[in-house]
């Protein structure tokens, strides 16, 4: 049962994560690399100022911005410096290594003893002493279901439609008079401040900061995404934000399965990466086997 | 009023590909001028367009529209005034998206895209009527993907996207030459009556030389980066189809083709 509960609690804080990413992999067609530095880079953000006394729920909105800017740079270096998406994203990813250290001031930094989103006063009052076992879940729950309505929301407003044409035709939104630049940088500054803010909330529900924690966060996140989407998007009554939800939890299921049947937890990231390549290849052959029954239909 | 003063392009200048596609060229049109623009491959037509709407710079030369010099002004700034259509009709257009959701898109240029709702309802009777006089069945369609209508469905709206908001100049680059006959024939006229209508300063690229004589005020034949016939008015309109494939041979016959 605390395993279920556990796959749960960590495939929701990262499906905020792999919700940035349906926004830079599916939306703005953009390979972005940075989440393995911006998921890291609002765990340690959010760990110093806990750990010096700010409210958690504070910590998640600086987080935020923080991810924002990283995302806002990595934009910069690819529009304005004309660098190659991927490389942009790796430069920004590597630098902020180094930035997550600087910020943590050491590479492993426990908060076990404060106060965090899911176990201070107000919290613990309301689920009546203790730490009752679903608080936590149902905390996340309630985060993510005002991320996603926040997300399904901007993408219906002008700003979100840009979004959408710039990576579907970038041509279009130069006819319409934007600069396409500016919209890509958009992008990618709301997504990383997911990243940034799901970084957030692992670290306090970890209750630590460490420096490779980032480490395949872009593996996972892709992996939702495309599991979610070729698993669920068909269903219409699920919408992609709710797809990917469910992706990122049925993918942390299979990590967490796959660690169950004898495999120890240094494997962690072999198994994330094998998994990736199984779901990567299958989603594959979904879109062909969909492709043709629809090319049936229509005949 | 469009002027190009004195423009001068080069490809890999310096290098032994050194290829010039404008030495010292110059044109007007006049506000509301419906230009049609013929000429064989490599004449340098859709480069024209090309420099005009910002997507490839000039080496030397101005850029006039209606007396101010935009030569240095970004691309994206200049299409707030042009609306442009491609011989791709996926350019013109977001497959992913519905024609609701692409009308919708284009509706909003010229303004900021914010955080507002971007389909709003009280606009949706207004782009059904845009639709209707297509005759494509385009109005009960709005909740489709543009992405799996036709090419001739798919130009249409995007020629009414380039139109719907108030622009000055319509820039035409072969718009009907990837569509059938037909499609081609119905999306001519429409683009005529919009034109009519907005009273447009209009340059259009084709390879259809009866388009060319059939519609517009004016037409250019390009050759080598140069303007070889330049008829309006009168004399374009006693224009036939045989006069300009006479031009076109001969030219043909100096290339050594």
């Amino acid at each position: 049962m605390t395993l279920v509960i556990s796959v749960f609690e960590q495939g929701m804080i990262y499906a905020i994560m792999a919700l940035g990413m349906y926004i830079t992999y599916k939306i703005l067609d953009f390979p972005d690399m940075t989440v393995d530095g911006s998921f890291p880079l609002g765990a340690s953000l959010s760990a110093v100022l806990i750990s010096q006394g700010m409210n958690p729920y504070l910590t998640l909105l600086l987080s935020f911005a923080a991810g924002l800017v990283a995302g806002t740079i990595t934009g910069f270096i690819h529009v304005r410096l004309k660098v190659r998406d991927i490389l942009a994203s790796i430069i920004m990813m590597t630098a902020l290594y180094s930035v997550n250290l600087r910020i943590a001031g050491k590479a492993n930094l426990p908060i076990y003893n404060c106060d965090n989103i899911y176990s201070n006063p107000v919290t613990d009052a309301i689920f009546g002493g203790g730490v009752a076992p679903y608080q936590n879940l149902i905390i996340i729950a309630i985060i993510v279901i005002l991320v996603k309505c926040a997300l399904d929301w901007y993408l219906k407003t002008k700003s979100g439609y840009l979004l959408k044409a710039v990576g579907d035709n970038e041509t279009l939104v130069t006819s319409l008079g934007i600069d396409k630049g500016k919209v890509k940088i958009l992008g990618l500054a709301i997504a990383n401040g997911l990243v940034a803010m799901s970084g957030s909330m692992f670290a306090q529900q970890q209750r630590f900061f460490d420096a490779s924690m980032g480490v395949g966060t872009a593996v996972i996140g892709l992996a939702s995404v495309i599991i979610g989407t070729a698993l669920f998007g068909q269903v219409s009554l699920f919408n992609f934000s709710l797809s990917v939800i469910l992706g990122s939890i049925l993918y942390k299921g299979c990590v967490a399965a796959a660690i169950r049947l004898g495999l120890q937890s240094s494997d962690l990231k072999l198994i994330t990466a094998v998994l990736f390549l199984l779901i990567l290849v299958i989603s594959m052959r979904i879109e062909k086997y969909q492709g043709r029954v629809k090319r049936k239909e229509r005949a | 009023m469009i002027e190009l003063k004195n423009i001068h392009k080069f490809y890999n200048a310096g290098s032994v590909n050194e290829m010039c596609l404008f030495d010292d060229f110059s044109l007007t049109i006049a506000e509301g001028e419906f230009v049609s623009i013929v000429g064989s491959n490599g004449s340098g037509k859709t480069s024209l367009l090309n420099i005009i709407c910002g997507s490839i710079d000039v080496d030397r030369g101005q850029i006039l529209i209606n007396g101010e010099d935009i030569t240095r002004k970004k691309d994206y700034l200049r299409h707030r005034n042009i609306g442009r259509v491609y011989q791709d009709p996926a350019k013109g257009t977001c497959g992913h998206m519905t024609i609701l959701e692409n009308m919708a898109l284009a509706d909003n240029k010229g303004k900021p895209y914010h955080l507002g709702r971007s389909v709003k309802k009280s606009r949706v009777e207004y782009y059904r009527e845009l639709l209707a006089p297509l005759n494509l069945g385009l109005e009960d369609k709005m909740e489709t993907q543009v992405g799996s209508l036709s090419g001739g469905q798919r130009q249409a709206v995007a020629l009414l996207m380039a139109t719907m908001t108030p622009i000055e100049m319509l820039i035409l680059d072969e718009h009907t030459a990837a569509l059938d006959p037909k499609t081609a024939e119905i999306i001519m006229e429409l683009t005529d009556r919009i034109v009519r209508q907005k009273h447009l300063t209009t340059m259009m690229v084709t390879h259809n030389l009866r388009y060319a004589v059939e519609y517009g005020d004016r037409i250019l034949m390009m050759h080598q980066g140069n303007t070889i016939m330049d008829r309006s008015g009168e004399e374009k309109r006693n224009l036939a189809v045989d006069d300009i494939m006479g031009v076109f041979n001969e030219i043909s016959v100096e290339c050594g083709n």
